[in-house]
Parts: C-alpha cells; structure tokens; sequence
C-alpha cells in the first residue's frame, strides 16, 4: 500500500508542484456521480491517494428564497431539495414550523405523514438500489426497483395529483383527505413487496461480481463516521446504532414497533444490508399505520393558519376572509427558533427555521445527510482503486439537489 | 392555539440553576463560566451562548461532556443590529439523545472566529458554506475556499443586504 498522503480534506496541489502523482478530474457530467457531482482525484497509478469533492453545480439558492416567500409558500420549495423523497422534506419543514407555533396535529393526519414517510423511504431506497447496482455494472436490477417505484410514485399521484413534487403535508397537517382506495391500494402494494425486494437480493446477494465490488470496500471506522458527521444508513452501516425515528421520535414513531438495522462490517456491503433491511422495517411500520389509521379530521382546527375547504370558501363569509388574509398577508409565526431533525432515506435532516414573528420566516437553513457525507468520501476511497470510487459514491447515497441545495 | 407544551428557561442565572445536572451545562460551568454569556431553554432545545472568543474551549468541553456528533452549522444575519452575525452549533450526543445548541456572535467590521474543525472534522464543509455565503472567516481552517458559489464570485448572497434576484 503507497503513502496515502496528508490528512483528509487538504487543499488540492499547488499547480507546477514536484508531485509525481496525477490529476484527474471526474464529473461533473459522469454517469455514476448520480447528478452533478465533480471529483477531483490524485492518483498515483490506478490508486487514489486524495480526492476533493467539488459541489455547488445545482445551487438554487434556496435558502434565500425562503426568506422572500410566506410559511406556506416554503413547503413546495422543499420539494425541490431532496427529490427523491419528496415528502420527507415536506414532513421535516411542517413539523420545524408546528414547533414554531406549538400547534396540535390530529392525529389521523400524524399516522397519514407516518404512512407517506416510510413509502417515500422505500422510493428512496429503491432508487438507491437501482442506480447503485447499475453503477457496478447489474443493469437489470435498475428496471426490476423502478418497476416498483412507479406503484409508489402513482400512489403519490393518487394522493396529492403530483408524482415527485408532491407538497402534500402542510403546516397544520395534511392538503387534503386522501382518495378513498387509498390505504387498499398501498396494503397491495406492500403485500407484494417483500418477494419482490427477495428478487432483488436474489440478483445481487449472491453475485460473485457485486459481492467483490462491494465487501471491504469504501471502510469507514464507527469514529470516523461519527467526526465527520455521517448519518442515516452510512453511520449504521459503521455500527453505529442510532436512529432519530427510534432515539428521538417525532409525529408519533414511539407508537410503532420496528428494528433498527445495524452492520458491523463498516464497508460499502454493509451499507447494502443495512438499507435493504430498511426497506423491510418500512414494509411493517406502513402495515402498522394501514391496521391502526386512527379516524378524525386530517387539519388542525386553526383557521387562521390553515386554508379553509373550497366549499366551505365559497360558502361562509368567514371562511372566505381567512382564506383571502392568509393567502395575501401570511400567517404571523412567533419569534424564536427551531431545529427539527426527521431520519429521512438519507439520514439526518434537519430544518433550522428562525422566525422574527412575522409572516415570512427570518432564515431557513437546511441540514441535509449528503453533504455530510461527502465529507467521508476521501476517508472511504484514500488507499483504495480508482474503480472502487463508484461503489463508493453509490454505497453513501447523495442527491445533488439536497447537497447543493 | 394550544399552549405551548414546553416550560421556557430564560436567562443564564435560570437556566444555570433549574438545569444544573443537564451535562453540558454542567461542563461549561466547571470548565470556564465566564465564557457562557446567555442561555435559553424553549421549545424543548437548549441553546447556550458563548462569547467568540472561547469558541474551540466550549466545543471542545461539551465534546468531552458527551455530545460527541457534530450535526450542523449556520449562520443568521441580524442587521442592523451589531454584533451582526449570529453563529450556530448544533451538537448531538449518541448517548443522552438529546442536541445542544451553541450560538456565537461576530462583529460586522471584523467577521472572524476560529475554527472548530479541529475539535470536529465534520464541520468543514459546513465552515466552508457560512465562509461563502456569509463571508466569515475561519481562522485556522485546513481550506477556506468558496464551496457553492463559483471562486470569481462577488459578494455573499445570504447576507440580508444581498438581494434576492442578485446584482444585475
């Protein structure tokens, strides 16, 4: 094993330096940075000895939008952050702003957001499993997950009309009562699942190629996760055992029974096992809602905060004024500041919200796990072969959108 | 609306005495009071501010107090108030499962303060973003350079003196 070189996250070389190692630019148009990351890598030979992630390609600026738009015009933004688990975003910037408010959820729509969360976690980790096998070189297993992601992305059109910027949750609970074939449709879906992710793990488990581009590959150390501030699958797949879902809950995940998967093995096969099993856990939290969903109303009874039925608009005198001086003027939120943190399919994310007490919040800064992540990458890939940077970038799961932001 | 569910704490002496066992407390006080400056209890979080100066002693005393995940950074921009920039540490523990938030305040003329990569690594990138859209500096960071705006880019675009649609 050569000299790998300074500690991680070093500045790159100094142009015109003596080192004998080259430079090689990776992305940000490569297939297997899973959007617009860029890399930039010194080798010596096939080995890579630093790598500096470049980001930033996707910024929106979408912090600073938020200042400019009212509270309830903030939750369609969100969507666009994490695209792939669209209503994680939704949940975590509805709950930051429920705290803001101390406003009571009932709970019909506390076990709908429950339900939702965890089908976007299956998409979420379908996606994952798909462009992760594809990256490696199993093409197949690409075709078999979005087979299944289109059910859950029609479930997500039933819901709330939209397939992946769904905006479905709002401050105050949910846009709408879901369509009546609903819950039969998801109990369907979920029936058939679990053969289907048996597939999956057929194609690839057992396949001589994935298991040696996977097994002690890309290590991370429990203490190196931890210091660079790693979450989610990739900090459970170094051993760590934590989960907000189970260690802080949040929208009612104390009332549901679930394991949380933990590896031992710290390398990219652990990661693999750890979110495959996840997607199990899911199967039986959503199988837990569907038995459970509690009756009721699915919004707060804050009329001054959440918009009022269409029919009820077009009605009543009172209805109409809310609906016309929140649409125009916002709703005030009271001064302080918040920090909710919900375990989305990537990990940790969190929303700092910050309210001055008026209608448009102060700062919103986001907390999400991929950019975290990236921070481990030179740890994961010092040492290793140019090749095993792929499985790499695949086994820790980032979105461009969530990263750059 | 519903009451808040949450007793608020406010003010250092309150907050120093209704939460003496709470283990962060308890090691900011032990190692070095003077520089806990405000504390705040509310809404269930627990935020402590520490003057700049005595940034990386904190950090490092509540690492050692258990809160060992460095989880988020940011900053809030309160012009025109002064100090202007207000810093934020959210720092989780494994263990209690439960975060601290610690705040720093840095001035308008001379926005600077150390940085704690040293204390924890998974700050970087973080330290990096609050340098390129804040334009505060990181004494003592391993590299310093813009991470989401490109290197030729002027101005900080999170600044509240920065407009929305930027500079045409």
């Amino acid at each position: 094993m050569p000299d790998v070189g300074t500690p991680i996250l070093q500045a790159p070389p100094a142009e015109g330096s003596k080192d004998q190692h080259m430079v090689l630019n990776m992305g940000p148009q490569h297939p297997s940075t899973h959007g617009v990351l860029r890399l930039v890598l010194e080798i010596d030979g096939e080995i890579v000895v630093r790598l500096y992630p470049e980001v930033g390609y996707l910024h929106t600026g979408i912090e600073k939008t938020c200042e400019s738009k009212f509270y309830q015009q903030v939750v369609p933004l969100t969507d666009r952050v994490d695209y792939l688990g669209p209503l994680a975003n939704n949940l975590c910037y509805c709950l930051a702003v429920e705290k803001l408010l101390a406003l009571e959820i009932p709970e019909r729509a506390v076990w709908i957001r429950v339900l939702l969360t965890e089908l976007t976690r299956i998409n979420s980790h379908l996606i994952w499993l798909g462009t992760h096998a594809m990256d490696i070189g199993a093409l197949t297993v690409f075709l078999y997950t979005f087979r299944e992601r289109e059910e859950i992305l029609r479930i997500f059109e039933a819901v709330s009309g939209q397939r992946m910027m769904t905006s479905y949750f709002r401050i105050g609970g949910l846009a709408m009562e879901p369509p009546l074939d609903l819950f039969d449709r998801i109990q369907k879906f979920i029936k058939t699942l679990p053969e289907k992710i048996d597939e999956y793990t057929n194609l690839l488990s057992g396949n001589p190629i994935f298991r040696n581009r996977l097994m002690g590959v890309g290590h991370l150390s429990p203490e190196d996760a931890v210091a660079l501030a790693v979450t989610g699958p990739t900090l459970r797949g170094s051993g760590v055992d934590f989960d907000i879902r189970r260690d802080m809950p949040y929208s009612s995940y104390e009332k549901f029974q679930f394991r949380v998967p933990v590896s031992n093995r710290c390398d990219c096969w652990g990661r693999y096992e750890v979110r495959l099993e996840e997607m199990r856990e899911s199967i039986k939290i959503i199988q837990q809602a569907l038995d459970g969903m509690p009756g009721g109303p699915v919004k707060a009874d804050a009329p001054k905060i959440i918009l009022p039925d269409r029919e009820k608009m077009k009605t009543q005198m009172e209805a109409l004024i809310h609906h016309f001086k929140i649409v125009t003027e916002g709703f005030n939120v009271p001064a302080g500041e918040v920090f909710q943190t919900i375990e989305s399919g990537h990990g940790t994310m969190g929303y700092y919200v910050v309210s001055d007490g008026t209608a448009k919040p102060y700062r919103v800064h986001m907390r999400y796990p991929g950019f975290a992540s990236l921070q481990a990458l030179e740890t994961m890939c010092q040492g290793r072969m140019l090749a095993d940077v792929v499985a790499v970038i695949g086994s820790i799961d980032i979105v461009l959108g969530e990263i750059d932001r | 609306m519903a009451e808040a569910p949450y007793e608020t704490i406010a003010g250092k002496q309150a907050v120093l005495e209704k939460m003496a066992d709470h283990p962060a407390v308890k090691g900011l006080v032990a190692s070095n009071s003077a520089a806990l400056i405000d504390a705040l209890f509310d809404r269930g979080e627990l935020s402590l501010t520490v003057s700049p100066e005595s940034i990386i002693p904190a950090v490092s005393t509540i690492k050692d107090a258990g809160y060992t995940a460095f989880e988020d950074m940011t900053a809030v921009d309160w012009l025109p108030s002064e100090p202007r920039f207000q810093l934020t540490y959210h720092i989780l523990s494994h263990a209690f499962k439960q975060r601290v938030r610690i705040k720093a305040w840095v001035s308008e003329n001379d926005p600077a303060i150390e940085s704690i990569t040293s204390v924890f690594p998974g700050a970087n990138f973080y330290e990096r973003e609050v340098f390129d859209l804040f334009g505060i500096r990181f004494e003592g960071h391993p590299n310093l350079r813009r991470i989401m705006m490109p290197e030729e880019w002027v101005g900080h675009p999170l600044r509240k003196d920065y407009p929305v649609e930027g500079y045409r």
